[in-house]
């Protein structure tokens, strides 16, 4: 077996607020993914998942993240690598795109500029020869007139337009690794299944890995290969994405699929997770869910629960799985 | 069926987006474009659409935030833009908004206690030496602990704030809130709190909602009744249970159709419109969607389509507004069942029951900062 394209090990990240407190926005993150899969790394609001792709692109601020463990890309150990180099591995072998099109886009330059930039800075392509392979990269995720959009200044761009311009600038050299955070999340519905529908076909291709970062278990469902669970700063489950829908097993897990509102039928109540996420300064010591897990027992606070294979393929961090023997 | 609370008839709201130099408009906005719609008491209407379908100005319209172009909006009967200033107070307590940000939409400078006794000095719900009171009482209907009153709006998570904006609505004893994607910016989780609350509270106290979304899986647990709207026109309306079970409008099946569904292998008949919503200021003639619509045909490009019921007048109550609507292929399978194994939904079920979905779960410590915020950069 080769080796996988990245590997995390024992990722952590925390950050020292003004009042002297530290957070652990990442705690402990373990991962693999191999070349061309696709993970989908699913969690809520401050569960730790931009804060890990962050690190891997080495976009967090150095003055007030104290960041430790292993990031390995293709050979490359990213957490120890100068800038400089980091640099020249960013846009090339590793490339992200944002939640927000407008802001990651730079507003005076054309987006033809940006994806030149990025050709020239990387592949040291002549100026022609880069625009011409821009148009031709806003063709492929199918920019509306790409030859003279190639022109355009962001602001001119519909939201979709936008985010096709930057998961061009991000493609420009063929990514081995593409991170999307949250891509679809700032578009409308008609428009993110369009972009959905590009990033299936970019899938498809098989030359990049791609890691997509959602809070949406519906978008996951859509597109991924594979699933992450964060929650509280770690990873908490882990499962091929047919498993993880059908047989999910970590609570966490159950109590996000139980929280959707159903489109195919009527629903009484909605289910919800009581309480709220743990305060990352003084996690508890025991499991991080067991205050708002239904299945908790006095075991799982006393210590903190390991990540343990449940079967081929999949890793739960809840001591009482699998799960469904607790229903029976 | 019992006389409409509200009736909303012909609406029309221009912005001007561009003057000349001599404050001429030379560009508009329609942002609405002809709406009509009738809510009875009790009832929860959803108008559904993407950015820019018109739905917000429809609600700041319907609680005479803006005046309209043309149209009329009658409450109880009697049109709100012709009363009179002491009128329009009153109407204010009839009617209130919830908005979606539960960050920008308190007052960062007041207690939750003051947030929430100010409407009721405002108004003189009850006289003063009960306010107090009244203002625990608030609190414990939204599901929060009264020691929260001396507390500030930064020092809770977002669910509680809206929790906090629904209290203030209600300090007042509306018959109607206009909910303006109040969930939109919540956490899947603390979503489902603060929806089972809106629809206790609505069981409760008779309370009618308007309520703004685009996210059709949240409409369909929430409404009665469903309006879809597209460039400032409704293109559908029908029952909750109608619409979900036979969307007719082809902007409504893609609608449906591209809603992500937590079912990796579900089989569904994926209709993905191509394009972008077009510019409100130079809408396409004739029906608005025919520049994404895989059937449009001639007349759809110059004849704008009325809202229409059935030829024979069986579902009265659902009206698509399409020329071809009944020529059109039958939608298939637009939103797949999500099949789960018995395990899984006693699973889930472990979810319904331990006293969670009260409502008043979500009654919980602020004893630190919130892990929320903290563990976002920057």
């Amino acid at each position: 077996m080769t080796a996988p394209l990245l590997t995390i090990e024992q990722l952590r990240v925390s950050f020292s607020g003004d009042d002297g407190r530290t957070t652990r926005a990442v705690d402990g993150v373990d991962l693999t993914l191999d070349r061309g899969r696709t993970l989908g790394l699913v969690g809520e609001s401050g569960c730790g998942k931009s804060v890990t792709s962050l690190a891997v692109m080495g976009l967090l601020p150095k003055r007030t993240a104290q960041i430790s463990g292993r990031v390995s890309l293709d050979g490359f150990e990213l957490l120890d690598l100068p800038d400089r180099e980091l640099r020249d591995l960013r846009g090339d072998r590793l490339a992200m795109i944002f939640q927000e099109p407008m802001t990651s886009l730079n507003p005076s330059y054309t987006i033809g500029e940006q994806i030149i930039e990025t050709l020239v800075r990387h592949r040291g392509l002549s100026h022609a020869q880069a625009r011409s392979r821009a148009i031709e990269l806003l063709r492929r995720v199918h920019m509306p007139e790409p030859d003279k959009r190639v022109d355009e200044y962001p602001h001119k761009l519909s939201g979709g337009m936008r985010q096709r311009a930057l998961i061009a600038i991000a493609l420009a050299c063929d990514p081995h690794l593409l991170i999307a955070d949250e891509p679809t999340t700032a578009l409308d519905v008609t428009i993110q299944a369009q972009i959905l529908d590009l990033l299936r076909e970019l899938k498809a291709t098989g030359k990049s890995a791609i890691v997509l970062i959602t809070h949406d278990l519906g978008v996951v469902a859509e597109i991924c290969d594979e699933v992450a669970v964060m929650y509280a700063g770690e990873i908490v489950e882990r499962a091929p994405v047919d498993l993880l829908f059908e047989r999910p097993e970590h609570p966490y897990t159950v109590g996000l699929l139980a929280s959707l509102p159903r489109l195919d039928r009527n629903a009484a109540r909605l289910a919800t997770i009581a309480g709220m996420v743990p305060d990352m300064a003084a996690p508890p010591v025991g499991c991080r869910f067991a205050a708002r897990c239904p299945f908790a027992e006095e075991k799982c606070r006393a210590a903190p629960p390991p990540m343990a294979a449940v079967g081929e393929g999949r890793w739960s961090r809840c001591i009482r799985a699998p799960i469904s023997r607790l229903v029976a | 069926m019992s006389a409409p609370l509200l009736e909303a008839d012909g609406l029309v709201k221009h912005f001007v987006a561009r003057r000349s130099v001599l404050g001429k408009a030379t560009a508009t906005v329609k942002a609405v474009d002809g709406v009509s719609f009738s809510l009875a008491a009790g009832e929860t209407l959803a108008l559904v659409g993407e950015s820019g379908s018109g739905k917000s100005t429809v609600g700041r319209l319907v609680l005479r935030l803006i005046d309209p172009t043309e149209g009329a909006v009658r409450f109880e009967g009697r049109d709100i833009f012709s009363l009179r200033p002491r009128e329009l107070r009153e109407y204010r307590r009839r009617a209130q908004l919830v908005f979606q940000d539960p960050y920008g939409s308190l007052n960062p400078r007041m207690t939750v206690g003051d947030i929430l006794t100010e409407p009721l000095q405002l108004h003189n719900v009850v006289p003063p030496r009960r306010r107090r009171e009244r203002m625990y009482e608030l609190l414990e209907t939204v599901g929060l602990d009264p020691r929260f009153a001396r507390r500030y709006p930064h020092e809770f998570s977002g669910g509680q704030r809206q929790r906090i904006a629904i209290a203030r609505a209600l300090a007042v004893e509306p018959r109607l809130i206009v909910c303006d994607e109040p969930v939109s910016a919540l956490d899947v989780s603390i979503r489902s709190q603060v929806l089972n609350l809106l629809r206790d509270l609505q069981q409760r106290l008779g309370l009618a909602y308007i309520f703004i979304s685009h996210d059709l899986s949240v409409v369909k647990y929430i409404a009665t009744r469903v309006a879809v709207m597209y460039l400032g026109r409704i293109v559908e309306t029908a029952t909750t249970q109608d619409l979900f079970a036979g969307p007719r409008h082809p902007y409504t099946r893609a609608l449906l159709s591209a809603v992500p569904v937590p079912a990796p292998r579900a089989r569904r008949d994926r209709q993905i419109l191509p394009g972008d919503v077009p510019s409100p200021i130079t809408p396409p003639p004739g029906c608005h969607l025919h520049l994404r619509c895989p059937y449009a045909v001639e007349r759809c490009k110059i004849e704008r389509p009325l809202l229409a019921a059935q030829a024979d007048g069986q579902v009265q109550d659902h009206t698509t507004a399409c020329h071809r609507w009944q020529e059109l292929p039958p939608a298939g399978t637009a939103v797949p069942a999500v099949v789960r194994s018995p395990e899984l939904e006693r699973l889930v079920a472990a979810f319904s029951g331990s006293g969670n979905g009260g409502g008043s779960s979500d009654v919980a410590r602020v004893d630190a900062d919130d892990p929320r915020e903290a563990a976002r950069p920057g």
